[in-house]
Formats: structure tokens, C-alpha cells, sequence
């Protein structure tokens, strides 16, 4: 077996159920030189506000950020369709030297005349700061020429991890709250946030609460417009999935207009049933509402039931690895998976905090090995250790499971199909029997030791 | 829920300011390629975590291998005070790890800005640890401001070469004849078919970089910190006693230094500098050329080779002569396609690259017969809502590029053929053949067939006879 020797200063960051004392380590800046899963402050703030479809997002900085983030996302819209175009700066030599204002606000203006989009963000990339730009000077300027909002996401890469991105494109949305009009909200009125419609998740999650008899008043950013930023303060409630990045945005609607929020997640049958339930109970003046919620939740259970009994008969036992960005999704997949009769062997997060890993703790079985800020390395040596047959992560992790031999399901946000809600969860099922019960695997080396 | 308009009903215009969807990347993720494509190395990107991470995503997503590749994961600290100390740290991490033969700095846009004086940091960390076994470290400056991949692809393989290639073992007399190939950015398919042409005319060769098994190979029992494969560096210590060095692409060949103007400069080996070999007269250039420096006939199985693609470019004839293509990519690329399109009766109305050299509209203007020069527009420095633009007025019956000129073709209703980097929406781009006879027969099949596909779909009967 594999002998890799794991970092001295990554090893807090890593624990094996019942073996020593929990002491975790984690929030911490990736360490130099190890080939860490995470991104930047850019990433975080670009991902957040990516599915805002009728903005436009300028990406101030050389080519790279931009290549990289065009049309990344499995996001949809049902209208505008700008979000899947790639806007930069492009920033060259000169600008570097002489400043690269005079190319943004032209570019802006360029922009705007064009795709006459409802607002604009900019966000500036690491250069941005050190060769002088005032990105907000030029926004204010352009905003006044062209009477839209454009707005500064300060999202220099390097100052920080993905959440200090996530908070700056937070702070970017809480600019424009409370500039629209909030008079045909219903009492019963929440907004959805940190859900971002990959492959029409949004729309389904909605459909649910609709039928419970709630309005959702804005998703966010999911099938996102700048016109349901502006509304947001009109809700009696914020439900947060994504934790991670749309906690900063709860708070602030919580401190200014004293809106509460609650943690949620729409991946598995417990926990789905537990987003409707949880909003029900703070409708609670009206009866109905939890009722029409216990009717859905059965209604919708009871037709993919049977289905996914089907599919249980051969994922049972099947030993399943989780590697995702934030750890409150890796709390709903832990369930998902034991539904599907599955064995939780690993369970991690780039982003988790301390409280998360307890709760992942307490969640996982003995042995179970739980990770912070992993590399390939670690990832890889833990999934052969415990002859995992599913590994559930992003795309720089599925390169890694298959060159070993392992099934795959893509949980990131560049996947395509939707895996929330009931029906999600059907698809997940599917997916994950898709992957693991192929029968490339009995040709896997490592398997016929 | 159904979208009400879709992303081809967006209407776009070009911008003299911004670029839009664009046709290039920045050139650390070129100088990461190359690193990828040398034995035991690891590449290690001085600059923020986000760099390394969105270029490894990118790389992955095209060639489906795990692709470790460094950071030395600047904070606000580091930007301040600057990134020597990071970049010491992330050495000794990657060599505690990894245990690489190589490790290959190449920069970014922040560290560039900021000034950091990489070779001192490297010279430092040299004399910092005299005792330890130190792998030997490349630095390479690609800063995103300059150039596109191909800058950084091109500068990482220069600096590989002028790291490296020491004097005492150029000195020496190799017993077996070796040649240097400087093959450019093609696929890994393309690398092992160059290995093996080579081979056939009984030389051994330094191909840098050699990818073919680092991004292309077999699965693992056990996960390897780097995967088998690549150019040994032992072997490019030595390239200055080759017989004489190749290297691939007519750009390139306009470059004031390469790494074979290196040899030659200093340390005498003959530079040969060719096009990429697309199509016959390109294949049979590079052919002659080996025969030449191998002092040998051209093996039977080429002139086999050569024959068998002559003939299925006869039969074929009919269904891509006199037909219009845009052409997009890598100026090098896009060069070596006119030069086979030429040869099928295709006409690159548009021949489209982000780089903005200059170099390629003289060079496709050489390719082609001067009768056609005025239906050709050879658009540079441009991204792809200036090709839809120059689009409007040409009507092309297919597109020639990378995956990312799918949302255009499909705008314009036209098919795409995929060759280059990236595809990221199909199977099997490291498999791609572009070069030899077998490239060309390969890029033939696939243009042919994706136009007969095309005919056969819109036909009202669909005969089951061409």
C-alpha cells in the first residue's frame, strides 16, 4: 500500500473517527507548495453572483480569470442569458504600468451600449489593487453616465479564501437591496438564498414552496435579477442553503430590516422534507402551510419511492468517499448516501469551520476519515485505503477517483442535472447507481488484489 | 421551466476595449503544460491559489488525468511584502511531498506586478540548503499581461532548455544518434506518433515536452504522487551534443529565440525550423528533413502511409472541394490546418487566433495561392465575438477550432470540427491526431464525415449511399 507521507502541518487537519482525541484545525490560508482543491477570493465572489442573467459581469484583470469562468456553470436562466458570456478587461503591459481605469470605464461603457444589462458588476482580480485602479471611482462615474448600478466586487484574489470572495460579492447584492418595490408581498413571503439553479434546481425548490402556499420573493442568486436583488428586504424569512456563502447576506438583511434566517439544505429525502417543514413552522398562524407541506413531502416521497428502493437493492454496502466545497452539503449527502445503503468511508470540505466538523463528527461511523482543505495526495490515499466505490466531489477530484478506479458523481456546481428536491434526489440515485454499478470496474487494477 | 430566449438569441457586438469569450488563455497555464510534460517534475505557479486551481480545472476538464499543479499561495501579506518567503516554503513543501526531479516556477500576473525577483529566491534557496539533494529548479517568467499560453508555452520550453543543457555532457560524443524535437502544444496522440515516426528512422529523441504519458496514460493501482512519462532530464542535459534539433510551427519559427536558436547559439546543433507537419506537403517536409539528419532513406511504412492517404483523399474529393471554413485557435494551429485545408480544396475564409503577433497573416498568405487572398480575412488579437463578426458575411459550411467555438457554431447552425485544445465537450482529446500522414488522414476522415453527417441529416430521404 501506498506509503504517502502526509504533511506535518496539514495533519491537524485531518482525523479518523475513534482513533484520537478531536482536535481539528481548519479555516486556515492553504499551505505554499501543497496542491490545495480550493480557489481564490475571485472564485468565491464570481460563482455567488454568476447567475444573475441580466447583469453584466466585466472581470477587471489580464485574460486568465475570465477564460476560466466563461460559461463554467451548470446555472440556468429562464430569460436573459448574459451571465454566459465572458467579459475582461484584458489587461495588457501598458495598462499594468500606466493604470487601467481609462480601459474599464471604456470597456464599461462599450458593454453597457451593447447588452444593455440591468446592472454591471466588476470585479477586480489581484493586480487590480497594487497597480492603483480606484475600480469604485470608475463605477460610480459610469453608473451616473449610464443610470445603472454598476458595482465594485472587491475580489483580488489573494486577499483571502473563496469566503472572503463570498462576502464580497455579498456586500456587492446588499448595495441594491431595498431600492425596488416590496408592496404585492404576501405575509407568507421568503427569499431563497445560496441556491444557484444548476440544472433547474431553483425552479423546483420554488415549485415546492409555491405549493405550499408561500411566495418566494427572490432566489439567489439562481436564474438571479438584478430586480429581484432590489426586493429582497420585502420577505418575512431567509432560507439559507450554501451556507458558506450566503450566511453574510442573511446577516446583514437580519441586522438592518430584522429579517431571521434559517439553515437548510434541499439534497435528500430527510433533509428536503426538513427545508419545507422548517418554513411551515415559522408560518405557523397559518395551518395550512404545513399541512399542504406534509401532503407534498408524502406526495412526492411516495413517487419516487419505489424507484429508489429498486436502485438500493445494488448500492447496498457500497462504501462511498465525499469531498465537497461546503461541509453542511456533506451533512445532506452522509444521509442521502446511508438512504441509498450506502457506507459514508471519508467525508470533507474545503471550507468547513469547527462546528461543521464536530457535527460531521458525531454524524460519521467509526473509522470514518474526516478531512479539512484536502490535496490529491491525502484524498487519494485515505479512498484506496478504504476501497472506496463511489467518490462524490468536483472536477479536479474526478480525474483522481478514475485514474484509480473509482465511480464518480459530480455534486459541484458544474454539473448539469439537477440533484436537489425529491426528484433530485431520484437523479442522484441514478447517478450514482450509473457510475458505481459499471462493469468497467471488475478490470480495475487495484481491485483484483 | 423553459428558457423564453436562448444565448443565440443574444445579439453581440465587438468592443475595442474588452474582449469577450476569449480566443486564447493566459501563459502560465502554457509554461504549467510544459512542466507537466518533463519526468518527475512539478510545476509550481508563484501567485495567488485561484491560478493554479482554475488552470489544473481547465487542464482536467480537456485531458481527464489528475494534474497536480503547485501554488505558493500568496496572501495579503505576501503582496506586501513580497513573495520570497512563500515561494521558499511552497519549495520545501513540494519537495517534501513529492520527492519531484524537477521543479518548474513559473509566475503570474501578481508576482510580476509586485516585482518579485524569482531567479534571487531561487538562488537563495540554493545556497540556503548546500547539503540537501536539490532537484534542479526552472524559473520562467509568464506574466498573464503578456502574450497568450502560447507565450508561456513557448518561454517554459526556452527556459527548460537554457536551465538545463549543460556544457560537460554537451561535450561529450553520444553513442546513438538523438535529434531534439520542440513539437509546440499538440495532443498526446500527436507526441507519441512523433516519437514513433522518429523511432522509425532509427534515432532516439528528446522531445520536450512529452506529455503522452503524464496526461495520457494508463490507470493506476496506486495513486502516484507524478505519473510516469515524460522527457527525462537527464536527457535534456544533454541535447546540446544532438545531431540537430527540430522544432514544430511556422510561428515559432519567427520567434527571435527558441530553444533550438539556443542550441544553435550555444552549443552548435543545427536547428531545423519547420512547420507543424499537417498535410502532405508539411508531413513531407518533416520526413525529409529526418532523412536528412538521419542520413537515410524514408522508411517504406511512411511512403505505405503517405500512399494510403493520397488515395482516401481521392476518394473523398468530392464532398469537401471548393467548401468555406473558419479557422481559429492557436496562431500555429490555425497555420498548419490552412496548410492541409489548402490541400483538400478547403478555403480558410476566416483564419482567427487571440495572439497578436502579426505573424500569421503572412504566413497563411505564403500557404495560399494569391488568387484567394482577397476572399481571406486573417483576423488577429481577436476573441470570438470579433469571429462571429467577420462570420456575418462569409457563410462557412464548418468550423475548424477548439470546444470553446461551440456556442458560435451552434448560433450560426454550422458544424464544428474539434482539433486543438481544449475539448471539453467531448471524449477522446488527448487521442486527437493532427500530424503525419495519419493526422491528415485522421483530420480528413473527420472533416468528410462531419459534412457528409450534415448532408445526410437535412436530406428529406437519407440514402444509406454517399
Amino acid at each position: 500500500m501506498s506509503a504517502i507521507p502526509i504533511l506535518k502541518e496539514r495533519q491537524k487537519q485531518i482525523y479518523q473517527k475513534g482513533r484520537t482525541p478531536f482536535e481539528m484545525t481548519c479555516e486556515k490560508h492553504s499551505l505554499a507548495g501543497s496542491v490545495s482543491q480550493r480557489a481564490c477570493v475571485f472564485c468565491g465572489s464570481r460563482v455567488v453572483l454568476y447567475p444573475i442573467s441580466d447583469a453584466l459581469h466585466l472581470i477587471h484583470g489580464p485574460i486568465g480569470c475570465a477564460a476560466y469562468t466563461w460559461d463554467i456553470r451548470g446555472a440556468l436562466s429562464s430569460g436573459p442569458q448574459l451571465h454566459r458570456l465572458s467579459f475582461s478587461t484584458d489587461l495588457q503591459e501598458k495598462e499594468v504600468i500606466f493604470g487601467g481605469e481609462p480601459k474599464l470605464y471604456q470597456a464599461l461603457i462599450e458593454l453597457i451600449d451593447t447588452y444593455r444589462p440591468k446592472a454591471a458588476f466588476v470585479y477586480s482580480t489581484c493586480i487590480v489593487g497594487i497597480i492603483g485602479d480606484d475600480v469604485e471611482a470608475v463605477c460610480k462615474k459610469v453608473s451616473r453616465e449610464r443610470k445603472i448600478p454598476v458595482l465594485a466586487v472587491h475580489s483580488e484574489g489573494f486577499k483571502g479564501t473563496k469566503k472572503d470572495g463570498y462576502k464580497a460579492a455579498c456586500d456587492a447584492l446588499f448595495q441594491l437591496v431595498g431600492t425596488g418595490s416590496v408592496q404585492d408581498i404576501a405575509p407568507a413571503g421568503i427569499n431563497i438564498l445560496g441556491e444557484f439553479n444548476i440544472g433547474g434546481e431553483a425552479w423546483i425548490i420554488k415549485k415546492y414552496y409555491e405549493r405550499m402556499g408561500v411566495q418566494v420573493v427572490s432566489v439567489m442568486t439562481g436564474d438571479g435579477r438584478v430586480d429581484e436583488i432590489r426586493k429582497l428586504h420585502g420577505a418575512a424569512l431567509n432560507v439559507v442553503q450554501c451556507s458558506g456563502a450566503m450566511t453574510f447576506l442573511a446577516e446583514m438583511l437580519k441586522e438592518k430590516y430584522g429579517i431571521p434566517y434559517i439553515r437548510v439544505s434541499y439534497f435528500g429525502i430527510d433533509d428536503m422534507a426538513k427545508a419545507l417543514y422548517d418554513v411551515a413552522d415559522h408560518f405557523e398562524d397559518d395551518p395550512g402551510i404545513k399541512e399542504r407541506a406534509r401532503k407534498l413531502v408524502r406526495d412526492e416521497v411516495n413517487a419516487i419511492y419505489p424507484k429508489l428502493k429498486e436502485i438500493r437493492k445494488d448500492l447496498s454496502g457500497k462504501r462511498a468517499a465525499i469531498y465537497v466545497g461546503g461541509a453542511f452539503k456533506a451533512f445532506s449527502l452522509i444521509k442521502a448516501l446511508r438512504y441509498l445503503g450506502m457506507k459514508v468511508i471519508l467525508a470533507g470540505s474545503q471550507t468547513g469551520n469547527k462546528i461543521d466538523y464536530e457535527i460531521l463528527r458525531d454524524m460519521c461511523d467509526e473509522g470514518t476519515v474526516i478531512l479539512d482543505d484536502a490535496n490529491p495526495l491525502e484524498l487519494s490515499k485515505y479512498i484506496i485505503e478504504k476501497r472506496a466505490d463511489l467518490f462524490i466531489g468536483g472536477v479536479k477530484e474526478r480525474p483522481m477517483a478514475y485514474k484509480l478506479g473509482i465511480g464518480f458523481c459530480d455534486h459541484n456546481h458544474e454539473r448539469k442535472i439537477p440533484l436537489a428536491g425529491f426528484e433530485g434526489m431520484l437523479n442522484f440515485a441514478r447517478e450514482v447507481h450509473t457510475s458505481v454499478t459499471s462493469p468497467v470496474w471488475q478490470f480495475v487494477p487495484f481491485r483484483q488484489r | 421551466m423553459e428558457a423564453r430566449y436562448l444565448l443565440k438569441d443574444l445579439k453581440t457586438k465587438p468592443s475595442a476595449a474588452a474582449t469577450q469569450n476569449a480566443c486564447k488563455l493566459c501563459s502560465p497555464l502554457g509554461a504549467a503544460l510544459v512542466f507537466k510534460g518533463i519526468a518527475n517534475a512539478v510545476p509550481l505557479l508563484h501567485g495567488s491559489q485561484g491560478c493554479s486551481t482554475y488552470i489544473r480545472r481547465y487542464l482536467i476538464s480537456h485531458f481527464k488525468e489528475p494534474i497536480d499543479i503547485a501554488c505558493s499561495n500568496f496572501g495579503e501579506q505576501t503582496a506586501i511584502f513580497g513573495g520570497g518567503a512563500n515561494i521558499k516554503l511552497a519549495l520545501d513543501n513540494i519537495i517534501a511531498q513529492y520527492a519531484p526531479g524537477m521543479i518548474g516556477v513559473a509566475t503570474t500576473c501578481l508576482a510580476e506586478t509586485i516585482g518579485d525577483d524569482v531567479p534571487m529566491f531561487i538562488r537563495e534557496y540554493l545556497k540556503a540548503n548546500p547539503k540537501k539533494n536539490l532537484p534542479p529548479i526552472v524559473h520562467v517568467s509568464t506574466p498573464s499581461f503578456q502574450g497568450t499560453h502560447m507565450q508561456g508555452f513557448h518561454n517554459a520550453v526556452l527556459a527548460t532548455v537554457s536551465g538545463l543543457v549543460t556544457k560537460s555532457l554537451s561535450e561529450k560524443k553520444q553513442p546513438s544518434k538523438t535529434i531534439n524535437l520542440f513539437p509546440g502544444m499538440v495532443s498526446p496522440a500527436d507526441l507519441r506518433h512523433l516519437k514513433a515516426i522518429i523511432a522509425a528512422f532509427g534515432m532516439k529523441v528528446m522531445m520536450l515536452p512529452d506529455y503522452s504519458r503524464t496526461l495520457d496514460g494508463e490507470l493506476w493501482c496506486e495513486y502516484q504522487r507524478i505519473p510516469s512519462g515524460g522527457t527525462p532530464a537527464a536527457a535534456i542535459e544533454a541535447a546540446g551534443s544532438a545531431l540537430a534539433s527540430i522544432e514544430l510551427g511556422r510561428v515559432l519559427a519567427k520567434m527571435p529565440e527558441t530553444a533550438a536558436t539556443h542550441l544553435e547559439d550555444h552549443f552548435g546543433v543545427i536547428g531545423h525550423r519547420l512547420g507543424l507537419p499537417m498535410g502532405i506537403r508539411q508531413t513531407d517536409r518533416f520526413m525529409q528533413t529526418l532523412a536528412a539528419i538521419a542520413d537515410t532513406a524514408i522508411p517504406a511504412r511512411f511512403v505505405e502511409e503517405r500512399g494510403r492517404l493520397l488515395d482516401a483523399l481521392v476518394d473523398g474529393h468530392k464532398y469537401v472541394n471548393n467548401l468555406r471554413a473558419v479557422v481559429y485557435g492557436e496562431a500555429d494551429l490555425v497555420a498548419g490546418m490552412v496548410d492541409f485545408l489548402s490541400e483538400i480544396g478547403i478555403l480558410p475564409v476566416i483564419c482567427a487566433t487571440g495572439e497578436n503577433g502579426g505573424h500569421l497573416a503572412p504566413i497563411v498568405k505564403q500557404i495560399l495561392d494569391p488568387k484567394y487572398h482577397d476572399r481571406v480575412n486573417i483576423i488577429e488579437g481577436v476573441d470570438f465575438v470579433d469571429i462571429e463578426d467577420a462570420v456575418q458575411e462569409v457563410r462557412p459550411h464548418l468550423m475548424i477550432g477548439h470546444s470553446k467555438g461551440y456556442s458560435l457554431a451552434r448560433k450560426l447552425d454550422i458544424p464544428l470540427v474539434r482539433i486543438g485544445f481544449p475539448v471539453h465537450d467531448r471524449v477522446g482529446g488527448s487521442r486527437l491526431l493532427h500530424l503525419g500522414y495519419q493526422g491528415a488522414q485522421n483530420l480528413f476522415d473527420c472533416i468528410a464525415n462531419t459534412l457528409l453527417e450534415r448532408r445526410q441529416a437535412a436530406s428529406k430521404i437519407g440514402y444509406t449511399y454517399m
